[in-house]
């Protein structure tokens, strides 16, 4: 199996001004599985929307190479290929729409690619059927809510059939209910229709999804692993910054109390469940939801 | 402030043969029409022009008070063209007011003004409420295609034209929120003269147009990601097709529109 992004010892300066190099990244390496659904966290400069840009091309690196399957970002002739198989959603839901109705934006890209207008029809339908948009062809972009426009955004990646879809902060301008529905499509992308997932977020319960969590400190990869890899060090997490999710703080806290959970739990699901073993009840996951 | 003003001229979606027909089709009568407008000056001749554009109004199934709205705004000017007409143009005398005279003249050319402007609004009224937004855009792309090789960039002004129609809306809203946040902080945009209102503007403009440049940016990067690289190669969801239908239109009113200008 080849990786869908190859990320090689690259390193990314920019000019801050006053002749001053800023290290945005330091020798990062990485590979993104087919399929594989990423979490990568990090604090404000932590260089993790730097990273989400060379993914695409959108940023070539200073040192290093990034290689979309076989395609090096370097060699300008594979850009526009490499941008079709990598999609990009934005933190902006507003600023990545194109087009005054949902389904001449989530055509916009198929209509770059030169794809005939039957096949767009075929395409549009199916990445409006995705994100739960279908019935929404005709409405104007600004009738939308916050969550329904990032799904939009979402299907317009769809339709150009990427293998990857990198999203950088998709939920950070969203309330409570647009982030819930933007997280349950991304989820779901990446489990039934195999696209790899690169998800950036400052949420640390978004992260507790995904397959493998990154965490970016100062231009380097800080810490990498499962999501409980990562998240049962939560002292090291904390100095790099982050906040652990609830459930897992909770946890080590009633390690420190001397309740001794069989594994550190990431979910309130798993949480409730590990109590009511722990009770001699069993797991509780259902009496859970009915409250 | 009342932003629904700004819908003047808007879409109506429907099924007529109006809106059937192909965006190229309507701009090229309407645009024949408004030539030959400005062309003849026989009163016969406006009244057979007039013709086709209330015939299109009916079929459309429009209200006519929608159209008829769109005059609104041009209210003022074809009331001074009008009465700059009566009383600057030589002629005979027809009656006097202290030192100014109005002429019989003046009275006739006045007239055909208002009457040319208020034709004008509405042949291009009709076809803007009858053709979609995205429609109008692409019929004007491929209208200007030949003189791309003249220079003219034809795609890039659908393209702004569309980023326009689609950013309207958005920056309503912000302009809304900015005021509404100032005047939270006490600013006053409702008294004092026109120079103080104007002056009192600027807190607006200059957060907006800042917003309005940062959007631009990130929407260009997001373009890009999607592969954008302007027109060359690119296909349509929905490609302009040119029916039986609007080559008997165009016919029809072509040779309507050129037998009018010949005639008078």
């Amino acid at each position: 199996m080849k990786p869908v992004v190859h990320v090689e010892n690259v390193s990314y300066a920019y000019d801050g001004g006053n002749q001053e190099q800023v290290e945005a990244l330091l020798d990062v390496s990485l590979k993104i599985w087919p399929g594989e659904f990423v979490a990568v966290i990090g604090h404000n400069g932590s260089g993790k929307s730097t990273l989400a840009k060379h993914m695409n091309a959108l940023l070539v690196p200073t040192r290093g190479n990034v290689y979309v399957f076989e395609m090096n970002t370097q060699d300008e002739s594979w850009v526009w290929e490499i941008r079709q198989t990598v999609g990009m959603v934005f933190q902006n839901p507003d600023n990545q729409i194109v087009a005054t109705t949902v389904e001449e934006d989530v055509a916009f890209g198929p209509e770059n690619l030169g794809v005939e207008p039957g096949e767009i029809r075929r395409r549009v339908d199916e990445a409006l059927a995705l994100v739960d948009m279908t019935g929404y062809e005709k409405s104007a972009p600004h009738m939308l809510s916050g969550g329904q426009k990032q799904r939009v955004a979402i299907a317009g990646v769809i339709a150009m059939r990427p293998r990857c879809i990198v999203l950088d902060e998709p939920t950070a301008m969203l309330d409570p209910v647009g982030r819930t529905e933007v997280l349950r499509t991304v989820r779901r992308l990446a489990s039934d229709e195999g696209i790899s997932i690169v998800h950036i977020t400052h949420f640390m319960n978004e992260a507790v999804y995904a397959d493998r969590v990154i965490v970016m400190e100062e231009g380097r990869i800080a810490l990498s692993g499962t999501p409980r890899e990562v998240f049962s060090q939560p002292a090291t997490l904390r100095k790099l910054d982050l906040d652990v999710p609830q459930v897992t703080e909770l946890a080590g806290q009633l390690q420190a109390a001397g309740v001794a959970l069989s594994r550190c739990p990431l979910t309130v699901e798993e949480m409730a469940d590990d109590i009511g073993t722990l009770l001699g009840r069993g797991p509780c996951r259902s009496e859970l939801h009915s409250h | 402030m009342n932003f629904a003003n700004a819908a003047v001229g808007q879409y109506m979606p429907g099924e007529s043969l109006m809106h059937r027909l192909d965006p190229r089709t309507k701009m090229l009568v309407s645009l024949g029409i408004i030539i030959v407008l400005f062309v003849v000056s026989n009163p016969l001749a406006y009244a057979l022009l007039a013709v086709p554009i209330v015939l299109a109004i009916a079929i459309s199934g429009v209200p006519v008070k929608l159209v008829f709205r769109s005059l609104r705004p041009l209210t003022f000017i074809m009331v001074l063209t009008f009465v700059l007409h009566l009383f600057m143009d030589p002629g005979e005398a027809l009656f006097s007011i202290g030192r100014i005279t109005a002429t019989d003249q003046g009275l006739r050319l006045g007239i055909v003004t208002v009457v040319r402007l208020t034709l004008l609004v509405l042949a291009t009224s009709i076809v803007t409420m009858t053709t979609s937004p995205i429609a109008f855009t692409d019929g004007l792309e491929r209208l200007l295609a030949p003189f791309a090789r003249l220079g003219l960039p034809a795609h890039e002004l659908a393209m702004m034209m569309t980023i326009a129609l689609r950013f309207i809306p958005t920056l309503l809203e912000e302009t809304d929120k900015i005021m509404k946040a100032q005047m939270a902080r006490g600013a006053d945009f409702e008294s004092g003269n026109i120079a103080k209102r104007a002056k009192a503007m600027i807190p607006i403009l200059v957060p907006l147009f800042v917003s309005a440049f940062r959007r631009a940016d990130e929407l260009a990067v997001a373009m890009e990601a999607r592969c954008y690289r302007g027109g060359e190669g690119r296909t349509r969801l929905r490609e302009l097709a040119f029916s039986g239908e609007d080559l008997a239109v165009l016919i029809v009113a072509g040779a309507y529109t050129v037998a009018v200008a010949v005639a008078l």
